[in-house]
């Protein structure tokens, strides 16, 4: 499977530093739906690769795709989630940085640091935008930083439609199935703490509702429904009288 | 090399005891088989050290987490044997969330002449009894019990990797994505946290504990490794939390090769002390490294497992196999290290002679008592007689967990439900 370079004049990654290549330097299969099953399939035949950007683009709705599917397992694997949500990072990093590269705003410049980008507020305000809900809070607003609207946002106005329109199917996807996945009491009793229902953290932690955040909750960190029976941690302790409480009742 | 092998479920551990009489596995239907060696006899000089089911045993059921609405599997992600102190034989086992400690021991005698019941088991009455008789001990059929000593429970929120038995004999290790506890054998209500890397806020969460394992000499010393390629040692002496690491190994990342997929890849699956202490051995996706505890800045040696797939990682990120965890091991002497492939491979590395061989563990292609055969990868154009492409591999036969004896040269490789034992052929 051989790399094909993409288009000449395609945007040089910033990501990259002092490197011809791009990320995808080796082996990203084509984006081509009959070869989706054929791992490996000849070269032969096939018309020009797609851009860089499709490819791209390809890889992070495999990803989110990936992420949401996690979510479904039986209890999701933390390392791939984590090692999947980085990759989706990866991702956004160097297309915002690409979406900015034709962009001249001093609010680029002025933006907090690029892992902020990451993308619980992206996630939360994109689902947010969905249900038709107002702004949530931001669970940990940097000083100074400029009140997030949507002009404002990583991919900029100017930024790649099709990157943005792909991601938005992307992450409606992911929040169609949290919103189906049947409720259990748990989650109703936490309603209220709804604002991180759509966190990176819930898809990492397969924990809907499981971000801390809200007044006077403590952390729900996932955990069987046991006395506390080790020195572990305060916050496991203190979070399973909590549960206790809530599961006797 | 010699061959033998058995049926079982989806083999997901295998471990030799320190002296090698007995092996090891764990299945993903919770069970555990125990193999032991038999003892040579002259008489069958064919059948030398061959290995027999000693003992099966159900060690962890599935469990339910009322709380998530989730399964915990009874998959069995690891065993580890204490070394033998006196005629029983002790192993933990563990699942996701709770490590069990195991007492296998022989029964060959019983107990006969016993006057105080009758011959239903009923208790007879005192009056009716008028000697006291010692019961003697009379041989029986060699029976093997397996007994659940200890439970080490409700300590994990997240799912354990790695236990580790410390030199000491005394204390041991568990693992978990997030966090490290130590456990006294004795106590089984209380653990000692000593590494917790749960970020105060989980969205911040970039990187996860993926294996570890106790110097094999010096009872204060660990290492863990994680999914981002490093790997830190921790002197327990230091601190009560070993949240600030001793050492730190990580080896620079070479630029021309960087893709979307360099930080999946890096991820180490395994880390393995070798047994001198004086090196530690890590798998990646595509490599396996010997890193000398004196060197932080890169490792000592780099071997190639399969780099052919380097320019197939996409497809394979799609299917999901990049994430596949291959473990790794050190020969008795650490002079050779073997670990596993796809299309049911393993390789060997010779540290010495920088040699190294494809084996291949099949049924079609062994026969007990067949020698193996070295396999190639064919990478370029032509293909030669014998050689596999590698759009020919499969990809679902995996060859994740393997063991060497601890002195001889017989190892031990689970392909998927079933274990090969070779041995070297001696004439």
């Amino acid at each position: 499977m051989p790399f094909q370079d993409g288009p000449a004049g395609a945007p040089r990654s910033g990501a990259l530093e002092g490197s011809e290549g791009r990320m995808f330097a080796r082996g990203l299969k084509r984006k081509s739906s009959e070869d989706a099953e054929d791992a490996d399939g000849g070269v032969a035949g096939l018309p020009a690769a797609p851009s860089y950007t499709l490819q791209r683009q390809s890889l992070l709705d495999m990803s989110l795709v990936k992420l949401q599917l996690c979510h479904m397992l039986v209890e999701p694997n933390l390392c791939r989630s984590v090692l999947i949500a980085n990759t989706v990072r990866q991702i956004q990093e160097e297309m915002t940085q690409d979406g900015t590269w034709r962009v001249v705003a001093p609010q680029a410049a002025g933006r907090a640091p690029l892992d902020r980008l990451v993308s619980t507020e992206i996630l939360c305000r994109s689902g947010r935008e969905q249900e038709g809900e107002g702004d949530c809070p931001l669970p940990d607003p940097a000083p100074g930083q400029a009140p997030r609207r949507p002009q404002s946002s990583p991919w900029g106005l100017d930024g790649s439609r099709e990157g943005r329109g792909g991601f938005q199917k992307s992450l409606d996807h992911i929040f169609e199935t949290l919103e189906n996945k049947t409720p259990g009491s748990v989650e109703e009793l936490f309603s209220d703490v709804d604002s991180s229902y759509y966190d990176l953290d819930a898809v990492l932690t397969g924990m809907v509702g499981g971000a801390p955040t809200g007044p006077g909750l403590p952390a729900f960190a996932p955990t069987a429904a046991a006395p506390p029976s080790s020195t572990c941690r305060s916050d496991l302790g203190e979070l399973e009288h909590t549960v206790e409480i809530l599961v006797e009742t | 090399m010699e061959l033998k092998k058995t049926q079982a479920d989806i083999i997901s551990t295998v471990e030799f005891n320190h002296t090698g009489e007995l092996l090891a596995t764990g299945d993903k239907g919770g069970r555990v088989v125990i193999f032991q060696r038999e003892q040579e006899s002259k008489n069958q000089v064919h059948r030398r050290g061959e290995y027999n089911v000693y003992s099966t045993f159900q060690s962890h059921e599935p469990e339910f987490d009322y709380l998530k609405s989730l399964e915990i599997e009874e998959k069995i992600n690891k065993i580890r044997w204490l070394p033998q102190q006196n005629a029983a034989y002790f192993l933990l086992s563990t699942n996701d969330k709770t490590v069990k400690l195991w007492k296998v021991s022989e029964r060959d005698k019983r107990p006969e002449g016993y006057n105080l019941k009758d011959e239903e088991g009923r208790l007879r009455d005192p009056a009716t009894i008028t000697t006291l008789r010692v019961p003697v001990l009379r041989p029986m059929d060699l029976m093997v019990e397996a007994t659940p000593r200890r439970v080490f429970a409700n300590a994990h929120t997240y799912h354990i990797n790695s236990i580790s038995v410390n030199s000491d004999y005394e204390t041991y290790m568990s693992a978990d994505d997030l966090r490290i506890n130590l456990w006294n054998f004795e106590i089984t209500n209380q653990s000692f946290n000593i590494v917790d890397i749960k970020p105060a806020n989980m969205e911040e969460l970039t990187e996860v504990i993926t294996a570890a394992e106790f110097h094999p000499h010096h009872c204060n010393t660990f290492v863990y490794s994680s999914s981002k390629g490093t790997i830190r040692l921790c002197d327990m002496r230091a601190s009560a939390l070993c949240d600030r690491h001793t050492k730190f190994f990580e080896e620079p990342e070479d630029p021309s090769n960087r893709s979307f997929f360099s930080e999946i890849i890096s991820s180490i699956s395994d880390v393995k002390f070798s047994h001198s202490g004086r090196y530690i051995m890590t798998r990646d996706y595509l490599t396996v490294k010997v890193w000398d505890l004196n060197m932080e800045n890169r490792p000592i040696e780099t071997y190639q497992v399969h780099d052919y797939l380097r320019s197939k990682l996409c497809s394979l990120y799609e299917n999901d196999c990049i994430f596949d965890k291959f473990e790794c091991v050190w020969n008795g002497s650490d002079s050779v290290i073997m670990t596993g492939s796809y299309n049911n491979f393993f390789r060997m590395f010779d540290r010495n002679t920088k040699r190294d061989v494809t084996l291949e563990a099949s049924r079609e292609n062994s026969k007990p008592r067949a020698i193996l055969k070295p396999r190639k990868v064919c990478v370029g154009g032509k293909r030669r007689k014998d050689e596999i492409s590698v759009d020919s591999l499969d990809f679902s036969k995996k060859i994740l967990h393997t063991a060497w004896h601890p002195s001889e040269n017989i190892i031990a490789v689970a392909a998927t439900n079933n274990l090969y034992i070779f041995q070297d052929k001696v004439n």
